[in-house]
């Protein structure tokens, strides 16, 4: 039982036991040995960087998620109220009311403070607060001349002291807000009137410029994205089924279908900004301009969304086709044998068996479309949008952005709280990406079934 | 059956674009990465005290701006085009010859480009605008003869400044700051030094002369921004030499993180740019179609509204957030009531 690559080996193993293993062996093993090594290596290198991310992303957002803010004890006049609202800027006359307001309130609770006027403690009211008392008492008129409790949002410059982000070091050369200022504050942490909590307008705000991060909201990105999302689905599924059931099942395997095939592969690697390039042209510059569709204009979820499904298509019709063909032929078969049409025996058996894979590929597909800014930023869905969320008239053709875009827009604001809100802002999209692939995990397992 | 529900589904998309089809009510605005934060605090608080949408405001760069503002004339085009230069005759041209030829200036103020690096590096407190030409010009005087640049620290030009090397980050081409950078410290340090005489000298026109002045060197000494201030300040942030130019107000926004370095002996801030003590200032501008307004809602009253003593005015929101105030600004007011387009009294 001479072995030929025993042969190779140096050394005087002459003799081969069952029990000793040979040195070319043991090389052998250890090879194994090194490669599994290499492989753990690998996908602890993996895990580390997947840890690194995950605990900046929550590090740097999680605090977006709370947000500072202040009880103000206000009565607003009939008088006040009118003036307020002849004004040219009556969100800053509203403004101008609650400084006071809270300088009274300051002083009621027996807090000594060095500021005697209501515009010295402008930096601790959010510049936005104006604004929200006007939405108040226009919408409770009754509370005009009465006294009542209004809690509003500090400045994102306190906001950042509580959360740390802000040390007094840091604003020594700034000029809107000093240290006497943050004394004030820790005055008014301790004793209640100002306070963290959760902060639900996060989650249900739209942006808002520089000047007030505090105020700054995910919620209106949010809608754009799921304006796009059904733009999306309604263009991408009907099309995509439709290109491959009939390549799939019908079309004649000749050169014109190669062509085809290889070319929905090529346009799946297509870079997206070129996708956004042709939006720009087709849908907003044809379709708007020349044809005149005035639906079809900048900043558009609905543009957004068709430029989105160029670049999705491919990847749905190849996702598409591969559970089409994972359908046995013996089906296909046996349906035509018993008399089916090829259209009875495609709609009847073998579409419902390939649904489960479709839909994953499809849920993939948006998932990729999702977290894509590349195109938006050529037909201007990467702009300063605010869109009243309480009156919102076209759904699909009010100007929006996207949550990619969202965050893209305030990581590039000066200010330290937006570089916090665009992480919160990644935790958000993160949460709906995950949603999205544990959808389509569920449904490969539980309605996929093998052959 | 299953194909009737495909057809339905496209009959869905048709009418969700049906529904959806109606005329462009917001205004739209493109341009200056430096006049966005202005124009996006003057467009919220547009929305919130007025009866029209709040509008919509990209960026981009003044030249991308200008450039989308000159396609043409319609609903599709952008109505304002935010600038931190004035609009060059070219892009006049340009704009006419797209039908759009009736353009309303606007300035809304001024602005300092300022100097900056890392907070814990070296003080640069001594800046001239020769050491900026001397730093980053491809080719500088050096005992009378133009050589190419031979530096690679400061204090080998002027012993005030730092023995580090020289590291800069300036605003890329399509930016309207590179241009006020080129002719008001470029421009300046090259006479200051000596190099323009010495390139007359030396055969070239005047006019080449001056357009050699403005190039910066290509060896990878200063290193060209194309994106927002922010870029910058990521630059700054790793590398500790290095100095950046920002705009004011994003360096006053920033001062935990930039410090500030002085030109000519002066501290840039809003007061001494309003007195014309710190040499290197700029108008920002923003240019109205004037076929838009009645087309557009609102577009005249953004306008008019951007422009009031309330908003752009010494103690309005724009100087808070580091506008430096236009003191001519009732002429401006004046000429957008009146729609004044440009080249018709100038």
């Amino acid at each position: 039982m001479t072995m030929e690559h025993t042969d190779a080996v140096p050394g005087p193993s002459t003799k081969s036991s069952l029990y000793a293993l040979s040195p070319h062996v043991k090389k052998r093993n250890a090879k194994e040995a090194r490669f599994k090594a290499i492989g753990i290596g690998a996908i602890l290198i993996g895990l580390v960087f997947l840890v690194i991310l995950v605990t900046q992303i929550v590090g740097n957002g999680a605090s977006a998620f709370q947000q500072t803010r202040i009880d103000v004890e206000l009565t607003v006049s009939q008088e006040e109220f009118d003036s307020a609202e002849k004004s040219s800027l009556k969100t800053s006359k509203y403004r101008g009311i609650l400084e006071n307001a809270l300088l009274v309130t300051i002083q009621e609770n027996g807090i000594e403070t060095p500021f005697t006027k209501g515009k010295d403690i402008r930096p601790l009211i959010s510049s936005g607060a104006g604004n929200t008392l006007r939405q108040h008492l226009l919408t409770h008129p009754d509370q005009i001349g009465e006294p009542f409790k209004f809690n509003v949002l500090t400045n994102g410059t306190v906001d950042g002291y509580l959360k740390g982000r802000v040390s007094r070091e840091s604003i020594a050369n700034d000029k809107s807000i000093n240290e006497a200022h943050l004394e004030l504050v820790d005055t008014l942490k301790d004793s209640g009137v100002l306070r963290k909590g959760f902060n639900m307008g996060f989650i249900t705000g739209n942006d808002t410029s520089d000047l007030r991060p505090e105020q700054s909201g995910f919620g209106q990105s949010m809608l754009g994205s799921l304006a796009m999302m059904i733009v999306v689905l309604l263009v991408c599924l009907p099309i995509s089924v439709g290109a491959s059931i009939y390549l799939e099942e019908f079309a004649p395997k000749n050169k014109i279908t190669d062509f085809i095939e290889v070319n929905i592969s090529n346009l799946a690697a297509v870079p997206s900004i070129v996708f956004g390039i042709l939006a720009l042209a087709a849908f907003i510059q044809f379709g708007g301009g020349t044809l005149g569709f005035s639906a079809l204009r900048n900043s558009a979820p609905l543009v957004g969304g068709l430029a989105l499904s160029l670049m999705t298509l491919p990847t749905i019709i190849i996702a598409t086709r591969a559970s089409l063909k994972a359908v046995p032929g013996t089906i296909r078969e046996a349906a035509l044998g018993l008399g089916a049409s090829r259209m009875q025996a495609v709609f009847h058996h073998i579409l419902p068996l390939a649904m489960p894979g479709i839909l994953t590929g499809t849920i993939i597909g948006l998932a990729a479309a999702l977290g894509e800014t590349a195109p938006l930023l050529m037909i201007g869905m990467v702009a300063f949008v605010q869109m009243d969320l309480d009156s919102v008239s076209g759904f699909f053709s009010d100007p929006n952005v996207g949550m990619p875009a969202q965050i893209y827009i305030w990581a590039t604001r000066a200010d330290g709280a937006w570089y916090e809100r665009a992480w919160g802002g990644i935790i958000i999209l993160l949460v709906f990406l995950l949603t999205m692939n544990i959808i389509a995990i569920i449904l490969r397992r539980r309605f996929e079934r093998r052959w | 059956m299953k194909s009737v529900k495909l057809t339905a589904s496209a009959v869905a998309i048709a009418a969700v674009s049906a529904t959806s089809a109606v005329a462009r009510d917001n205004v739209q605005v493109a341009g200056s990465s430096t006049v966005l934060p202005y124009a996006s605090i003057v467009a919220e608080l547009f929305g919130e005290n007025t009866d029209f949408p709040t509008p919509v405001v990209e960026s981009g760069g003044s030249s991308a701006g200008l450039k989308r503002f000159c396609e043409g004339v319609g609903e599709n085009t952008i109505d304002v085009a935010n600038a931190s230069r004035k609009i060059r005759e070219k892009e006049i041209k340009a704009c006419a010859e797209a039908g759009v030829s009736e353009i309303i200036e606007v300035r809304i103020g001024y602005d300092g480009i300022v100097f900056a690096s890392q907070l814990d590096g070296p003080a640069f407190t001594a800046f001239q605008p020769a050491d900026i030409f001397n730093a980053l010009a491809p080719k500088v005087l050096v005992d009378g003869a133009l050589v190419d640049n031979p530096y690679t620290q400061w204090s080998e030009f002027n012993a005030d400044l730092p023995a580090v090397d020289i590291a800069t980050f300036i605003p890329g081409t399509k930016h309207g700051t590179r241009e006020v950078f080129e002719e008001k410290v470029l421009a300046a340090g090259c006479e200051v030094t000596g190099a323009m005489d010495a390139m007359i000298a030396g055969g070239m026109s005047e006019d080449d002369a001056e357009d050699a002045c403005l190039a910066v060197r290509t060896d990878g000494v200063s290193v060209d921004i194309d994106g927002d201030y922010t870029e910058t300040l990521a630059s700054i942030d790793s590398t500790p030499n290095g100095i950046g130019i920002f705009g004011l107000a994003f360096y006053e926004n920033n001062t935990d993180k930039l410090k500030v370095a002085t030109m000519g002996g002066v501290v840039p801030s809003t007061e001494s740019i309003a007195t014309g003590e710190y040499p290197v200032s700029r108008p920002l501008y923003f240019y109205v179609k004037k076929a838009h307004i009645g087309v557009v809602p609102g577009l005249k009253e953004y306008a008019e509204f951007f422009i009031s003593e309330d908003l752009a005015g010494a103690d309005g929101p724009l100087a808070e957030y580091g506008l430096v105030s236009d003191p001519e600004l009732e002429a401006t007011q004046e000429a957008v009531s009146s729609e004044t387009v440009m080249g018709s009294n100038s």
